[in-house]
């Protein structure tokens, strides 16, 4: 077990260090000057030069990835004497928009993305999952043919139309609930709630129409296995059967899916942000590629595969706890 | 739609009565059984309908009389903010889905365009992933070893890429470039791991059957025994993927045209519509919901078609 956690954190240290880099090359080496745009419009040649020492951009590329790798560990300095600005661990960088360090911009947004995120899984694997095994148990029947319609309808519908039609019909024609804007979980959870619960349903939709689907396959091959009948056979009730036997086991490959798609909202949903105006780190990111702010996209990226790596390794070891049969 | 209780395609066939199936290829066999199920033909039919209407969407608009970049000042009306004149968003003889608010362009051109663009870049798009994919997997199951071992590697780190964030940001930086081409190739980079984990997962259960080391032991070289008796094996669910794969093309597409990020106006494509006229739901719902539709059928159509095949060509199941 030990060894193999140990392994795995050296692949994921190596992945996000292949990510890192190319990332970098693709987004420095781009015809875009970062110095120029900060400088201004009105920008002497000498004063330009000035700029991009300080940014480091005059150094070439492969110190200036040394640089961004050393800040991430260590913090780094930009520019030299008086004028030095320290960025301590872990050093994204700076935006050129916001003049702050990154790490504070991303760390700002990321309860808003993971707020959103989270509470859209909770709903989404409830109605996922629920509509899965009962289309299951019911195979053929007419629940099972209408949750299944339902479902690849609700899959086929682009996002951005949920949730303009949730905001349309819930905010604006029914007044039943606030325009979504965000509020601290700290500040009170139900101000919190309501005010996700438009975002979390437009996002739950999607990926509850899929989980539905991939459930109900996974269902019904576990169901038809021999050691369901021996559990119904000795007499156990059809629901510990159903939950202890048949989900826990169909669970395995759903557990896959989820791992992958909970790593990939976690640092922000770019469109659902946008529409329903969450300050999210989607937002950020959406709002730094308008400007070009480097720094800020390099961020974001990171940051969304660290979340998908991390959501990787911790499916696989949860694997262990769901399904008995995988050792490490 | 269940996957382990329905015999394979042979059985049935034979089953429903040798006479009748003899002499019919095994792809005639597909199409009979996709007809027999509703929702597959459904799907099939309106597939059929959108690729024809954006192959002829030239012709077709002419045929409404206009082009999608021509402006018609009278069908809006400037009084009213540039809202168009009539009911529903201007339907009428002269515009048959209407027209776009403030510049009065014909939406049945536009949209009949839009979906040449969107389907062309989604099958371009599932052509790259599907070559690449069947490659890579091929190759990684059959040859092992180092070989196997870079490319699942390589697999794995691009399986971890945020990828609407990476297609995203890789989309706005580029900037003179062909876009349909650029979104093309991004959107492939991101999605060929998918089908070569399938196809590598087959190759491997494949390359010990007796029929392949028949053809070894016969004196087949490498190439000869990938193209002739591994490749036709692994078409089976590589096709019922490779339908799967394409609503996603679609939407994906959309996506990023819709963040505006993908394709550029005047040219115009299913999402870039929906987010031109996304701020005008509640005062033209019309225009709003046309693109949408469009959009939504065609989604809808090939995840039906999709399912479909994956039963009837992959009945035990290749993906996971």
């Amino acid at each position: 077990m030990i060894l193999y956690l140990g392994r795995r954190l050296l692949g994921v240290a190596g992945i996000l260090l292949a990510i890192c880099a190319i990332t970098f090359t693709i987004f420095y080496l781009l015809p875009n000057d970062p110095a120029a745009a900060a400088c201004g419009k009105t920008c002497s040649p000498e004063r330009l030069a000035d700029v991009k020492a300080a940014m480091g951009l005059d150094k070439p590329v492969w110190d200036q990835f040394a640089a961004y790798l050393t800040g991430i560990f260590a913090g780094r300095d930009y520019g030299t004497g008086p004028s030095a600005v320290h960025c301590g661990f872990p050093c994204l960088g700076y935006s050129y928009e916001y003049g702050l360090p990154v790490w504070d911009l991303l760390t700002d947004r990321l309860p808003v993305s993971i707020s959103l995120a989270l509470g859209a899984a909770v709903l989404w694997l409830l109605l996922g999952l629920g509509a899965g095994v009962t289309s299951a148990l019911r195979k053929g029947g007419f629940t099972d043919r209408t949750l299944m319609v339902l479902s690849v309808g609700a899959a086929s519908l682009p996002v951005y139309f949920t949730s303009i039609m949730l905001i349309w019909g819930v905010v604006r024609t029914a007044g039943l609930l606030p325009y979504p804007s965000y509020h601290a979980f700290t500040d009170g959870p139900l101000d919190w709630a309501s005010n996700l619960l438009l975002p979390w349903t437009a996002l739950a939709l999607l990926y509850a129409a899929m989980y539905a689907r991939q459930s109900r396959t996974s269902m019904i091959e576990t169901m038809a296995e021999p050691y369901i009948r021996t559990a119904r056979a000795k007499g156990l009730p059809a629901r510990t059967v159903t939950v202890k036997h048949g989900l826990r086991s169909a669970a395995t490959p759903i557990l896959t899916i989820f791992g992958m798609d909970l790593g990939g909202l976690l640092a922000g949903a770019v469109i659902t942000e946008s529409i329903f105006g969450l300050p999210g780190v989607g937002r950020l990111f959406y709002d730094g590629l308008a400007r070009s702010d480097q720094p800020v996209i390099l961020g974001v990226t990171l940051l969304a595969a660290f979340f998908i790596v991390a959501a990787n390794l911790l499916v696989d070891l949860l694997y262990a706890a769901v399904d008995p049969r995988v050792r490490y | 739609m269940s996957t382990t209780t329905e015999p394979p395609v042979v059985a049935e066939a034979a089953a429903a009565g040798p006479a009748k199936a003899a002499g019919r290829g095994p792809w005639r066999l597909v199409l009979d059984q996709l007809w027999a199920r509703g929702s597959a033909r459904f799907g099939l039919i309106t597939v059929g309908v959108l690729l024809l209407a954006a192959a002829l969407a030239g012709p077709l608009s002419a045929l409404g009389g206009w082009t999608p970049e021509e402006f018609d000042k009278r069908a809006v009306d400037a009084y009213l903010g540039g809202m168009p004149r009539g009911d529903f968003g201007g339907i009428s003889t002269r515009h048959w889905l209407g027209v776009e608010p403030i510049t009065g362009r014909d939406l049945f051109a536009r949209v009949l365009h839009g979906g040449q663009v969107s389907l062309l870049i989604a099958f371009t798009a599932t052509a790259v992933v599907v070559v690449t994919g069947t490659l890579a997997g091929v190759a990684a199951g059959y040859f092992g070893g180092r070989t196997d071992a870079v490319l699942s590697r390589l697999m794995d780190l691009t399986m971890s890429f945020p990828s609407l964030i990476f297609m995203i940001a890789m989309m706005s930086v580029a900037k003179d470039v062909n876009r349909i081409l650029l979104i093309t190739l991004v959107i492939g980079l991101f999605t060929w791991p998918g089908i070569a984990r399938v196809v590598r997962g087959q190759t491997l259960s494949l390359k010990h059957r007796e029929y392949v080391e028949a053809a070894r032991v016969g004196g087949a070289r490498s190439w000869r025994i990938l193209t002739r008796e591994i490749l036709p094996n692994v078409s089976g669910p590589v096709i019922a993927y490779t339908t799967l794969l394409i609503p996603g093309m679609i939407a994906t597409e959309a996506a990023l045209s819709y963040l505006g990020v993908g394709v550029r106006p005047p040219t115009p494509s299913w999402g870039q519509m929906i987010a031109e006229s996304i701020v005008h739901y509640e005062t033209d719902p019309t225009y709003f919901l046309i693109p949408t539709a469009f959009l939504f059928l065609a989604v809808l159509a090939f995840t039906l078609l999709g399912d479909a095949l994956r039963d009837i060509l992959d009945p035990r199941g290749a993906r996971s």
